[in-house]
């Protein structure tokens, strides 16, 4: 199990190594560099060539590269040429807003998928099967920037429940929760529906198993043999889903983020762009990037929480 | 009866239902976009401010926009160019990934080496290698193509190499071997193939997957800059009239579910008559 | 106690109709155990489960299956669920398979005891843990904690006896049990279920298309092909001196040393090849 994990972290290392080569190669073919986008198209080669001396730019770029490294696993990133405050701390403030975003439209997906793919996978063909299933194909095709315009209409300035947009901050703590709201659920729906499709055909197919007969012959109900036997040998392809679709969740928080102003990473990033703050896409698409693997090294772990049958393999 | 028996099965064969409807909308949307190109109601760029946030019906068929351009020829335009980016993507990623996995089913150093590739593709969302392309290139067509086509690499190439391996473990492969035919050529005459059913299925699930994501792309001003019409910056710029024109958010939204359920549910049926191991459970 | 009478099962199919059981009649008494041998496909897991209430939703049904005179294919779910495991306990086939992968030993067997008798954790725990040492479950403190991958393929049939068991129920039914083991556990499993009918003084139904098997354990053997009761009576009446010519084949297509363990006529066995 530890060798089983150490691998796959090792695994894991090399994919982190192999991305931070492949940003760091696209920005260095970037034309112009932070030091001219700082000072503008007016700089003198001379001042140039010294604020390119003063931030290191002047090094080899293997040097550069490593550096760069080096200042990730530590937190320093550089400073951003458009804030001029250190992209760490810059990061770190947008992450406490994308990461309860995503956490939250997680939490929300899988409460809509779970008892909507297993209540239809306890009758395939039913009336429940069919509203399921329709809902699947629905939720799948609608873009979820598009939900979250659709909310704001109804939901924010029809309804004026909850805000249009905008994060008022973690001070006060329920305030910021309702700002997450709209937003995590427009996120959600599109990631529950293909959530609620894998966990029906999983359901559906563990319950033809002869361990859930076993369990009706003790005198389980359906509804037990169901949630109690079917469920939990169902979820590792539900997991691998979830862990497939943090990547979909990552590109719909970038979007997301911008129809309902919420200064988050994918905000950040997509404002680095319109300034070329080359810096702070670099950091942001690797920060973005090691959370997709770290969330992968997760799945894995969690595989084994629910399939005892994966704890001993080395 | 017996005919009729066996016309019934006919009509009721796994996916026939989904490739029905998908086929349907799918032919729907390819024949607009061409239409597009010979004919829309109005000129979609021809801006027209006194006709401006007009509701349906009201003027052109789907009303007209904050600059009074029409709706609908807009949306006709924009789904021909929100399918030309999403073949060229989904092109790049299918011959690409395909390659690649097919390469990595034939040879193990290769495998591991090209799988270790994959995953770290796999972690760059097609929206933030679309905002680094878009630093580089700057944003356009070419942008938001490879950002989609790159993320599809490694789904067409575990595709391929999964299916790949499973030709290479039968037993007319090892009657190829033993005569004689190379690595080359075994792929060539019998992996490629056999493998082309689940990957044209991939090609159109993806194809799917390539619209929203050009949606989302031209919705962040990363797709085809303006004048073209796009169904993700008509969206983005509905943002600002969301009460006094809900249509122009309705619409394209609309248009995209649409086009995106259609390939989804064509995808679902062809995957339900091709694919060799749900035809076999049926 | 048992009393299946005019049994007939059918599944639909594309127009017309498959029958698997047809006008089944046969009885179980207090204590007796009855064997149903027959080739697979004849018919005789489909009565198993038509006994314990589990057959497909698409099956239908004709006849009665009466314990203690109450008709089980009349019964509603709430009914049947008190009823298996109490009353009915089902040992299946396929030991891999039949126990659910991500539950311990202890767990499964407890389960049961804490469904009909409200039993708290700890209580029906304990129940389990003595339920494993009756199957002969060796270190059973700490098998109790394994889970079905842990063990070999005899533990995890002796912990689905020990299932089928827990509740002590009247009518025990074993469908092909050792059929999916090795020879050497076979007979281990076969002694451990004959000395628990005894001891709990079991009805019993056993499946078997082994005959050597049947004439181990059974009184009184019930002979199946295509659906139908080729014939029924004491044991080693239909063993010995089968009536029906298919019984006749079924014991000649046996091994000879076989044969002649189940102390069978050779005169007879030349006669029927």
């Amino acid at each position: 199990m530890l060798r089983h994990f150490t691998r796959r972290a090792a695994g894991f290392g090399v994919t982190f190594l192999l991305i931070s080569i492949l940003v760091f190669c696209m920005m260095e073919i970037v034309p112009g560099d932070p030091a001219s986008a700082m000072l503008g198209t007016s700089a003198t080669p001379e001042t140039l060539a010294a604020l390119r001396a003063q931030m290191g730019l002047d090094a080899p770029a293997v040097l550069r590269y490593l550096r760069w490294l080096g200042g990730l696993v530590v937190g320093d990133m550089g400073t951003s040429t458009t804030y001029g405050v250190p992209v760490g701390g810059l990061i770190r403030e947008r992450l406490a807003v994308t990461l309860p975003l995503t956490g939250l439209a997680v939490l929300v997906a899988v409460a809509i998928a779970l008892p909507l793919g297993v209540t239809a996978a306890a009758r395939p063909g039913g009336v429940a099967d069919g509203a399921a299933t329709l809902y699947a194909q629905a939720g799948i095709a609608v873009p979820n920037f598009w939900i979250g315009l659709l909310l704001i209409m109804v939901v924010a300035l029809g309804l004026g429940w909850l805000p249009a947009g905008g994060f008022p901050g973690w001070g006060d703590p329920a305030a910021g929760l309702r700002a997450l709201v709209l937003p995590a659920l427009a996120l959600a729906i599109p990631q529950s529906a293909v959530l609620t499709r894998v966990t029906r055909a999983s359901v559906v197919e563990v319950m033809n198993e002869d361990f859930v007969r076993t369990a009706r012959a003790k005198g389980a109900s359906v509804s037990r043999a169901l949630w109690r036997h079917a469920v939990p040998n169902a979820l590792v392809p539900v997991i691998t889903m979830l862990g497939l679709q943090i990547s979909f969740l990552i590109g719909g928080a970038v979007l997301v983020e911008n129809v309902f102003t919420l200064p988050g990473m994918g905000r950040l990033a997509w404002q680095a762009l319109a300034q070329r703050d080359l810096i702070v896409i670099q950091n942001v698409v690797m920060v973005f990037a090691t959370v997709v693997i770290v969330v992968n090294l997760g799945v894995d772990l969690l595989y084994t929480v629910v399939d005892p049958r994966l704890r001993r393999r080395a | 009866m017996t005919a009729r028996a066996v016309k019934l099965r006919r009509g009721w064969r796994p996916g026939s239902v989904p490739l029905l409807v998908g086929g349907i909308l799918t032919a729907l949307l390819v024949g607009i976009a061409l239409t597009s190109l010979v004919w829309t109601p109005a000129d979609p760029a021809r801006m027209r401010i006194l006709q401006k946030l007009k509701a349906p019906l009201v003027s052109g068929l789907l009303g007209t926009d904050q600059l009074g351009r029409d709706v609908a020829s807009m949306l006709m335009r924009g789904a021909f160019n929100s399918l030309t980016t999403a073949f060229a993507a989904v092109g790049l990623g299918a011959v690409l990934g395909t390659l690649a996995g097919v390469a990595a089913a034939a040879n193990h150093t290769l495998d591991a080496v090209l799988m270790r590739i994959c995953d770290a593709l796999f972690a760059l969302p097609p929206i933030l290698s679309a905002i680094m392309l878009g630093a580089l290139l700057g944003p356009g067509a070419l942008t938001a193509i490879v950002a989609i086509g790159v993320f599809m690499i490694p789904v067409f190439a575990r595709v391929s190499r999964g299916a790949a391996m499973q030709i290479w473990a039968r037993d007319y492969i090892m009657a190829a071997r033993m005569a004689g035919k190379g690595t080359a050529r075994i792929t060539l005459e019998h992996v490629l193939p056999n493998i082309s059913a689940q990957v044209i299925v991939q090609v159109t699930i993806q194809l799917a997957m390539a619209i929203l994501t050009e949606a989302g792309l031209s919705f962040l001003g990363l797709g085809l800059p303006p004048p073209a019409p796009t169904w993700g910056r008509m969206l983005a710029e509905a943002q600002t009239y969301l009460l006094q024109a809900p249509h122009l958010a309705l619409a394209p939204g609309l248009a995209i579910a649409a086009a995106v359920l259609g390939l989804n549910l064509l995808g679902d049926g062809l995957a339900a008559r091709l694919d060799p191991r749900r035809r076999q459970a049926t | 106690m048992l009393a299946i009478r005019h049994l007939s099962i059918a599944f639909p199919r594309a127009g017309a109709e498959a029958r698997v059981v047809e006008d089944v009649s046969v009885e179980v008494g207090r204590g007796e155990s009855l064997g149903i041998v027959g080739e697979s496909g004849s018919g005789k897991s489909m009565l198993s489960l038509a006994t314990i209430g589990l057959l497909p939703k698409s099956a239908r049904t004709s006849g009665e299956i009466l314990l203690d005179g109450k008709n089980i294919l009349g019964m509603g779910e709430r009914e049947l669920c008190s009823l298996r495991g109490r009353r009915i306990g089902m040992i299946f086939q396929e030991p891999m398979t039949a126990l659910n992968p991500a539950m311990t030993a202890g767990e499964q067997i407890a389960e049961g005891i804490r469904l009909h008798r409200g039993t708290g954790r700890a209580e029906a725990r304990a129940e389990a843990l003595r339920l494993l040492d009756r199957v002969r479950i060796p270190d059973s403190a700490r098998r109790i904690d394994s889970y079905p991958h842990e063990m070999s393929g005899g533990q995890r049939q002796r912990v689905g006896i020990a299932i089928a068991l827990a509740l002590k129920p009247d009518l025990l039914i074993a469908d092909e049990p050792t059929t999916a083991l090795d020879v050497t556990v076979q007979k281990e499993i076969l002694d451990i279920l004959d000395e628990l009918v005894a001891d709990l003084g079991l009805s019993l139904i056993l499946i078997s298309h082994d005959l050597g098997v049947i004439a181990r354990s059974t009184d009184r053997t019930l002979v199946m092909c295509r659906g139908r009761a080729i014939e029924e009576g004491p044991t080693e009446r239909v063993l010995r001196h089968p009536a029906a010519p298919y019984t006749r084949d079924l014991i000649a297509a046996l091994p000879r040393r076989v044969r002649a363990g189940l102390g069978e006529d050779p005169a007879l066995a030349g006669g029927a090849r």
